[in-house]
């Protein structure tokens, strides 16, 4: 049942980023909200539903967007892949992690965006591409990393509460 | 009665010299006497009367301030409930006048049917070029069917849903209208691209273009209506070697601030790809 939490946290990301983050561009990137709330879950302590996530946010991501289905369904799995890596090994320094897994994450759904344009035949500059979209978005997708962390830490511990001990 | 007499005698002299005085004072024959000791007078009823206040705003005060703290809260709750419906004002006078607009534009070809929608959202990944609009199949919207503002075109449907649907706008990289230019005559394609310019292509070596001529739709291919403004010339590049001119066109409508578009929804969209000789 805790599984289903998945559900409205995506909607609402995947609305959210529709609606309002698509339309605050820098330079003409914008950040990915359901990347970074992908990855803030899937750093969490004792989560064990980053899968489910990931795919619900690629199916819902893929049919609202014109990008091919494959591209934010395989580059959120990617994140969380990643995720799960991180936290074993830097596991004292969650924040950090959160970061690397934003910039590696971001980096590589702007790549696979791209490759998945060229295609199917949509021409793309790669200077273009790489100076007004990716570099931008991702700084964007770094800046909202903490708050993110925040929020999906303290929705973490609402959904698993930590066991006391005596 | 020896004693009465004078005593009634003393009395009456004394009322009789202070009733006289009093008559010559405010007949004014002590002008100076009496100015000066009316002055001392006011002087200290003045000074009497200041302290009293002075003391009387001392022991007031706390409760006047309470009162001042409380109405200027509620003022304040007031002015901000007063910004927010102007702001909220602002926004339907500025939705009614593009709703005006495009009510023109509509009278203005009543060739067309329109379907008035408004702008929910933009797609999410920034190399594409889509917005989605709160009309779907519901409202009769299908694939295919152009959209327009009261400036000029915007896009085509792109994908339906029950209440909602995606349009790909005409900067999209995808996107390509068949278009004319009306003061050359002749024909070309409009291309989109991903930082949302367009270029004006297959327009041949000989036709003369100038910047500022008009583009438009040509309705050839069947997935536009034909002369529906899209854009100006805005600079040409013309090489020699190459076979085609090409040039860079400023679209009409702002598609940064996009709000409410009109679907023309009875034009039905021709689809000639089996007519396309296979390469």
């Amino acid at each position: 049942m805790r599984n289903l939490i998945a559900i409205p946290v995506i909607i609402l990301a995947v609305q959210l980023q529709s609606s309002i983050v698509s339309r605050v561009p820098l330079l003409s990137g914008t950040a990915d909200l359901p990347l970074v709330i992908l990855a803030a879950w899937a750093l969490q302590d004792g989560v064990d539903t980053s899968w489910h996530w990931a795919l619900a946010a690629g199916l819902l991501v893929g049919f609202v967007s014109a990008i091919p289905i494959f591209v934010p369904i395989v580059s959120y799995l990617f994140v969380v892949v990643l995720a799960q890596l991180l936290q074993r090994r830097v596991w004292q320094t969650p924040l950090l992690a959160m970061f690397v897994v934003c910039l590696i994450g971001s980096i590589f759904l702007y790549a696979l965006s791209l490759a998945a344009l060229q295609l199917v035949g949509v021409p793309v500059a790669l200077g273009d591409a790489l100076g007004l979209f990716a570099l931008p978005g991702t700084l964007l997708n770094l800046l909202l990393a903490i708050p993110a962390f925040a929020i999906m830490r303290d929705l973490a511990r609402w959904v698993y509460p930590l066991p006391e001990f005596e | 009665m020896r004693n009465l007499l004078p005593r009634t005698l003393q009395t009456t002299i004394v009322f009789l010299v202070v009733g006289g005085a009093l008559a010559l004072a405010l007949g004014g024959y002590f002008g100076p006497v009496s100015n000066a000791v009316s002055q001392s007078l006011v002087s200290v009823q003045a000074w009497f009367s200041s302290r009293f206040v002075a003391v009387q705003e001392m022991l007031t005060a706390p409760r006047d301030v309470a009162t001042l703290r409380e109405r200027n809260a509620e003022l304040e709750a007031e002015v901000a409930e007063l910004q927010a419906q102007v702001i909220q004002l602002q926004q339907q006078v500025g939705e009614t006048e593009i709703l005006a607009a495009l009510v023109d534009f509509s009278r203005a070809n009543p060739e067309n049917t329109y379907l008035a929608a408004a702008v929910i959202g933009k797609d999410p990944s920034p190399f594409l070029h889509y917005v989605i609009i709160n009309r779907g199949s519901n409202d009769g919207i299908q694939r295919g069917m152009p959209v327009v503002t009261n400036q000029g075109l915007v896009g085509r449907i792109d994908a339906v849903i029950a209440d909602a649907a995606r349009v790909q706008l005409i900067t999209d990289p995808a996107s390509s209208v068949n278009v004319l230019l009306q003061n050359a005559e002749t024909d070309g394609s409009l291309v989109g691209s991903v930082t949302g310019d367009l270029a004006l292509e297959f327009i041949l070596q000989d036709v003369a273009i100038e910047a500022g001529d008009l583009v438009v739709t040509s309705g050839l291919g069947g997935g536009y209506p034909p002369d529906l403004i899209v854009g100006q010339v805005v600079n040409i590049r013309t090489r020699e070697s190459d076979l085609f001119q090409q040039a860079t066109v400023q679209p009409v409508v702002d598609f940064d601030r996009l709000q409410i578009v009109l679907v023309i929804v009875n034009f039905t969209p021709v689809d000639i790809s089996p007519l396309v000789p296979a390469p």
